[in-house]
């Protein structure tokens, strides 16, 4: 099938989201289309599959000018936008979610659950994933929840995809699976068009790649012929140098020690330190149980056994009231149920850790408060109106802000950061590390929870690997050697230690 | 990736507007009320009204608390019930009355405190821990009074005084009613507690992990509310002169009427202590306009539930 978007404007409430874009899909391939955070990718999308409707421009499938005025005509065509946000219900099965809306019926209109769920396992199996269909959706991956979402899409005999982030919370396993269900389809004539963050995986898979830049298109390359630093330029207009800043660190004492910490049944025997100014990258699978070794160090989790050492002295953390007072932040991995009120103003999310600092015997200093969250504001660029906008009107780069300027104020001695830059876009994700730079060249121990491979190993000193609630070995990173083939052989052996290998 | 623009639409909560429905219909209805019926404009009956609602509003700031952090207290009337009759008791008992109103308003601590427990380490849902409560409690008082009231409580200053005495010529209640509405607006927006409440009904694990103690949180506010029940409690015992067992009985619903009418969202989180004494005062101009109108009781009720609708919707449409 092949798609032609051409001139499309739309505006909300006055506000030109995209000005004369276009898009142009050819039959059977993937179609990468990248912008920053507000480019306008999502609304291009959901006005082809007639989730909004545009204010001008034209679009035709296969030559002929269409007009979907709902998703469900756009899936009739065999148009299928798969969201990033899961639109499952978790509380019934996976046939039942395969099914919803189109159930089968015997003849006396009784529901044939045997034959929905033949009809589930076929698909899985042309699919080649192993997903139980009888399980409730809620107790799947992310990832396994996604394959699901495909496969109904597939149902329904798709013939272009459309996927937002894939992948953002997807396993490396998942991942690979993926790409080999997208490669599988293009084969058999199945379009996608793939909306992703993650750049690498763009040059893994994609054949095109089309940049939108403030809701107007910037141009649309044969992946071949283009290159990484190309395609951030062309997405965020300027050079932006480094993508992982150099750091100028003295890696002093050592801050945190954890010793033999374990959860029984998540993770066991967990032993590593942290220096000061020192970057502790930590790597895994998904479900390896690296997120739960740092919530049973900040005390969100409790632990078994094990100890905790702060600048050499034991303590016992309990509670994140505790591990606050030690000097330890926690950037969680997800900020928008964790991190952020997300209804709430700036001033009151920044305040909320701080409520000590701005306060006297319990009674709020405005004063206090105010300058604090200016001075936030301005030290990490915080882009808003000011300091009473409501967080969930911040692009996701600057929520993450809010929350590093959360704990940035506590004067930690030892900051955690779960993905720190999960759904961040590039521009956004360069003044993250910036961030975690100066952090650490002031002497704070951090220690980096993060997915991304090249992140890992362009800002850690060392790498943890974790494998199934252990250490599977701590890797020394030659921080500043930017050479490809130093950052081959890491990830080559992060990967073997994440998967149960050993290293020579 | 969250689009920025989409969120333009979005409504922006200003919370100096949050209860300005609320305050809209009270004018309205004062207004209606004033100038059907010259009783109702008359002061005395200005100040008869607030001295009502002042129980109300007792309750209903306790309960403002709770709701902020995204629970509810359904056990008020019982634990008003149950300590005004313990209070009786122990008046009758010949306990000195300050003392007695005292001892029980540590009491309703307690008694506040226990569901509180329920919720944090009991870790029950608010509405079954409180309907626990409010079922034994209620029980308690039943046993406790044999189903019968206690009266003869004599005339002490102090007993009396705190329901049907004047200071400077306004009601001792209407005094009790603004001591504690300027004690919570204090605490909920100006101490470190306040952003405690409104964090842990706005985002319970962020605020946990933001360092919040919120089971700590919690118990307080319904160690708070158990308080202001029982300050009603005393109230109405001085104002009937005895302890009635089943007294109190659905008045945990007139208190969450109020707050609700005050702007507050019933999942926690945002809300106005003010906002709930507009809704106290629409309730008290409504039971009183409607009595001296000679409505029967059971009209107040659906033109009560229209009012809240009304309210409450126009609250939302802005």
């Amino acid at each position: 099938m092949r798609i032609s978007m051409k001139g499309i404007n739309k505006s909300f409430g006055g506000n030109p989201v995209l000005r004369n874009a276009q898009f142009d899909l050819a039959d059977g391939e993937i179609h990468a289309l990248v912008g920053e955070n507000g480019a306008g990718k999502s609304t291009l999308m959901k006005i082809l599959t007639g989730v909004y409707k545009r204010d001008s421009g034209e679009i035709f499938v296969d030559g002929k000018p269409v007009n979907f005025s709902h998703p469900k005509e756009a899936e009739a065509s065999g148009i299928v936008f798969i969201y990033q946000e899961i639109n499952a219900m978790p509380d019934l099965s996976v046939t039942e979610n395969m099914f919803i809306g189109r159930e089968i019926q015997n003849r006396f209109g009784v529901l044939d659950q045997a034959e929905m769920e033949r009809q589930s396992r076929q698909i899985f199996q042309r699919l080649g994933v192993q997903i139980p269909v009888k399980k409730t959706m809620g107790e799947l991956s992310i990832g396994q929840q996604q394959m699901v979402e495909i496969a109904r899409a597939l149902m329904v005999n798709a013939k272009v995809l459309i996927l937002d982030e894939p992948t953002a919370a997807m396993t490396l396993e998942e991942t690979k699976i993926l790409f080999h269900i997208l490669g599988d389809l293009k084969k058999k004539g199945v379009s996608s068009i793939y909306i992703s963050h993650r750049l690498e995986e763009i040059f893994e898979i994609c054949d095109r790649v089309t940049v939108l830049r403030d809701g107007q298109y910037i141009g649309t390359n044969r992946i071949t012929e283009t290159d990484m630093n190309n395609l951030i330029k062309m997405m965020i207009g300027r050079e932006i140098g480094e993508r992982f800043p150099v750091r100028h660190c003295k890696i002093g004492k050592t801050v945190l020690q954890v010793k033999n910490l374990t959860h029984k049944g998540i993770f066991q025997d967990v032993s590593f330190n942290v220096r000061a100014g020192e970057v502790l990258g930590v790597s895994g699978l998904m479900g390896a149980g690296r997120t739960e070794i740092m919530q049973a160090i900040f005390g969100y989790l409790p632990h078994d056994s094990g100890n905790l050492y702060v600048l050499g002295k034991r303590v016992e953390i309990h509670s994140p009231e505790q591990a606050k007072k030690l000097g330890i932040g926690f950037i969680t991995e997800d900020r928008k149920t964790e991190g952020l009120m997300l209804q709430d103003t700036i001033q009151k999310n920044i305040g909320l850790p701080n409520l000590e600092r701005i306060s006297q015997h319990g009674v709020l200093d405005a004063k206090k408060d105010a300058k604090m969250v200016q001075s936030a504001i301005r030290d990490l660029s915080i882009r808003c109106s000011g300091p009473t906008e409501m967080c969930e009107n911040l692009s996701g780069g600057n929520q993450q802000k809010v929350v590093f300027a959360k704990w940035i104020f506590i004067n930690p001695k030892i900051l955690i950061l779960d993905e720190p830059t999960r759904g961040v876009d590039i521009g956004a994700k360069i003044e993250i590390y910036n961030i975690i730079n100066r952090l650490a060249e002031n002497g704070v121990a951090i220690i980096m929870v993060s997915s991304e491979l090249p992140e890992i190993i362009g800002m850690s000193d060392r790498v943890m690997v974790v494998h199934e609630g252990r250490i599977a070995g701590i890797l020394d990173n030659l921080s500043g050697d930017n050479s490809t083939d130093h950052q081959k052989v890491m990830q080559e052996n992060i990967m073997i230690l994440a998967t149960g290998g050993k290293l020579e | 990736m969250n689009e920025k623009i989409e969120n333009k639409n979005r409504v922006k909560t200003n919370s100096t507007l949050q209860s300005l429905g609320s305050l809209i219909a009270l004018a309205g209805l004062v207004i209606i009320f004033s100038i059907i019926s010259s009783n109702f404009r008359s002061i005395n009956n200005i100040l008869a009204l607030l001295k009502q609602a002042s129980v109300n509003a007792l309750i209903a700031f306790g309960m403002t608390g709770v709701i902020l952090t995204g629970g509810i207290d359904l056990s008020v009337g019982s634990t008003l019930a149950l300590t005004s009759m313990l209070c009786a008791a122990m008046v009758r008992g010949d306990i000195p009355p300050i003392l007695a109103m005292l001892i029980v308003l540590l009491l309703g601590l307690g008694f506040g405190s226990l569901s509180g427990i329920l919720v944090t380490k009991g870790r029950l849902q608010p509405f079954i821990a409180t309907l626990i409560t409010m079922t034994v409690f209620r029980g308690i008082t039943m046993i406790f009074s044999n189903g019968m009231p206690m009266s003869n409580l004599g005339e002490d200053p102090f007993l009396t005084g705190i329901g049907k005495g004047t200071l400077l010529l306004i009601p001792v209640p209407v005094w009790v009613m603004i001591v504690m509405f300027a004690l919570f607006f204090f605490v909920l927006n100006k101490t470190t507690f306040g952003r405690r409440i409104y964090a842990t009904g706005s985002n319970e694990k962020a605020a946990r992990l933001a360092g919040v103690n919120t089971n700590k949180t919690k118990l307080i506010v319904y160690i708070a509310s158990g308080f202001t029940a029982t300050l009603a409690g005393l109230i109405l015992l001085s104002r009937l002169g005895s302890a009635q067992p089943t007294i109190g009985t659905g008045y945990e619903m007139d208190a969450i009427a109020a707050v609700a009418l005050g702007g507050t969202s019933m999942s926690g989180g945002r809300g106005k202590i003010y906002g709930t004494l507009i809704g106290v005062i629409i309730i008290a101009v409504l039971n009183n306009g409607l009595n001296i109108m000679n409505v029967s009781s059971y009209y107040q009720d659906v033109v009560k539930g229209i009012v809240i609708l009304l309210a409450v919707l126009s609250d939302r449409n802005r």
